[in-house]
């Protein structure tokens, strides 16, 4: 692996296990990421986007092949150790936005917080993003009373709340209009821009992805560009 | 469940022993083969009073009738001039003392359950008596009526299910249990002290294990009740555990988290019964404060927490085990 690369992916291969049949949902994928790169993942549903997403992101093992992320390898993590990952490495945003309906929105970031073993206070530099996020004034509210655009903010604060190097974000437009889609994509851009934040976004809306740097198309578990 | 009969057993046992003080007697006398307990039959000569009446130090003796007459209730037939004297006399909350044959003294527990007032007249025993006064309870019985009437109704002419000695000096007792005992083998002779530490929950037959059964039961039920709400719970939040476990938490964290909210289910489950042991014993007492007695166990407080804690910690074992063990991508895409 080259050191400039915070993701390195070499002959991925996922296979899941249905009743009594192999389904391969990635064959053999190779990418490579450097930080502060913003990667869009396209590709039709089905395509291994999904599952490439949850390798990434420790939710579950590689069959075979590399996933190195800062140089350590995922295939060899234990369970605890990729646990131990995604509190303060990936933060995860998701389609469905996965806020935890009895807290409100500050005690959806905090928690992040506390799992992640940190202070619950929200730093300066943190203030500033939630301002970015313009969300700010919604903090005490519950995500019932909130938008879908606006609970995708708090999601995206959520996710980075810990400073993880990687943002990992599975069509996090997928449920919204086009005016919130537009405004998550830009604050995305934003992080990006302002903060150097990797990330790598995955979504099968063709004019969602054009706003990253680049463009990686999936089709049947593989990369084809 | 657990407070309540726990209190009740203790309330029944505080309530009988309250009432056996209330005798007055330094000394009881049960015939032989009797249980210390079982206060009905007359299988005992009401001569032996004369006996216990020209031993040194008697200053009073006399005894009692008691029949059943339905369910757990029983009538009691005393000498009441003798009686009178031995326990200070009845304080009259309505009516007077009987007068004659067919009346009866009811105490003001009984009064209230069954609705009735001096003057009224109750069916007992195939005849209608005239409860001549309602006493405050304490005095032995709830329900009294002349010795030689009871007698003659239950075929127990001469005969009486107990004695009571009262003494010069309650500093003889001993000496006098002692004399009795040497002469009436076997009889079974108790002081006051002696006799009321027999109403306990280890002297009567069954109460122990059926303690035990409702402690059993209660353990069951908690257990169950928590399992299935727990079971539940996880379920319904299958979707919340994925995303703990997306944002790193631990098979400990969740599992911590699950517990937390058991123990304080189970806690805020100990107060609310807590509370509720209140409010049965205001229901026993307001609707049937001659039949049950219920007391308030403090003590027992602690006990039943650490129980419900723990039947609420075992039925969270398994719904823990299976949130821990979730699928994070299952769990994520759970609807």
């Amino acid at each position: 692996m080259n050191n400039q690369h915070i993701i390195s992916i070499r002959g991925l291969h996922k296979v899941y296990r249905m009743g009594e049949v192999d389904v391969p949902a990635l064959r053999g994928v190779d990418l490579e990421i450097t930080p502060g790169e913003f990667v869009a993942v396209t590709g039709p549903s089905g395509s291994g986007k999904s599952t490439m997403f949850h390798v990434l992101g420790g939710l579950t093992p590689a069959t075979s092949g590399t996933v190195l992320v800062h140089g350590k390898n995922l295939a060899e993590m234990s369970e605890t150790e990729r646990t131990n990952m995604r509190k303060t490495e990936i933060g995860f945003v998701f389609q469905k936005y996965n806020l935890l309906p009895t807290l409100t929105a500050r005690e959806n970031i905090a928690i992040a917080q506390d799992i992640a073993g940190k202070p619950l206070e929200m730093d300066e530099g943190f203030q500033k993003v939630l301002e970015l996020l313009a969300i700010a004034h919604r903090l005490d509210h519950k995500p019932r009373a909130m938008s879908g655009g606006e609970q995708q903010r708090i999601a995206i604060a959520r996710a980075i709340v810990n400073h993880p190097s990687i943002l990992l974000a599975d069509e996090p437009t997928g449920n919204l209009d086009t005016k919130s889609s537009d405004n998550v994509l830009e604050i995305m851009r934003n992080l990006n821009k302002r903060m150097g934040q990797t990330i790598v976004m995955i979504t099968h809306n063709p004019e969602a992805a054009t706003i990253a740097d680049r463009i990686v198309k999936m089709r049947d578990g593989q990369i084809v560009n | 469940m657990m407070l309540t009969v726990v209190g009740l057993s203790r309330g029944m046992l505080a309530d009988s022993q309250r009432r056996a003080r209330g005798a007055g007697a330094e000394i009881w006398v049960r015939p032989p083969g009797s249980a210390a307990i079982g206060l009905s039959g007359a299988p005992m000569s009401e001569k032996i009073l004369e006996f216990f009446r020209k031993q040194e130090h008697v200053k009073i003796a006399t005894g009692s009738v008691t029949h059943p007459i339905g369910g757990l209730g029983s009538v009691t037939g005393l000498d009441l001039d003798r009686f009178t004297r031995m326990s200070g006399g009845f304080k009259y909350l309505e009516g007077g003392p009987i007068t004659g044959h067919d009346q009866i003294l009811i105490d003001e527990r009984y009064a209230r359950q069954n609705k009735l007032h001096a003057g009224d007249t109750i069916e007992m025993l195939n005849r209608e008596w005239t409860v001549a006064g309602v006493v405050e309870p304490g005095k032995l019985a709830r329900l009294i009526v002349p010795l030689d009437q009871l007698q003659k109704l239950a075929s127990a002419t001469g005969k009486l299910t107990q004695a009571f000695i009262k003494l010069d000096d309650p500093a003889n007792t001993e000496k006098v249990i002692a004399s009795l005992k040497t002469q009436l083998k076997d009889y079974q002779v108790y002081s006051i002290e002696e006799f009321t530490s027999l109403f306990s929950i280890h002297n009567i037959p069954g109460l122990e294990a059926f303690i035990g059964v409702i402690i059993g039961l209660s353990v069951v039920v908690g257990f169950l009740v928590v399992f299935l709400s727990l079971y539940t719970a996880v379920l319904e939040r299958t979707r919340e555990i994925g995303i703990l476990k997306s944002l790193g938490a631990s098979r400990v964290y969740i599992l911590q988290m699950l517990l937390r909210e058991t123990a304080l289910l189970a806690v805020i489950g100990s107060i609310v019964g807590i509370v509720m042991t209140y409010g049965a014993r205001a229901l026993i007492m307001g609707m049937v404060p001659a039949s049950l007695t219920q007391m308030i166990v403090p003590d027992w407080w602690p006990i039943a927490g650490a129980i419900s804690l723990a039947g609420a910690l075992m039925g969270a074992a398994y719904p823990g085990w299976r949130a821990v063990n979730q699928d994070a991508i299952e769990a994520l895409a759970y609807e």
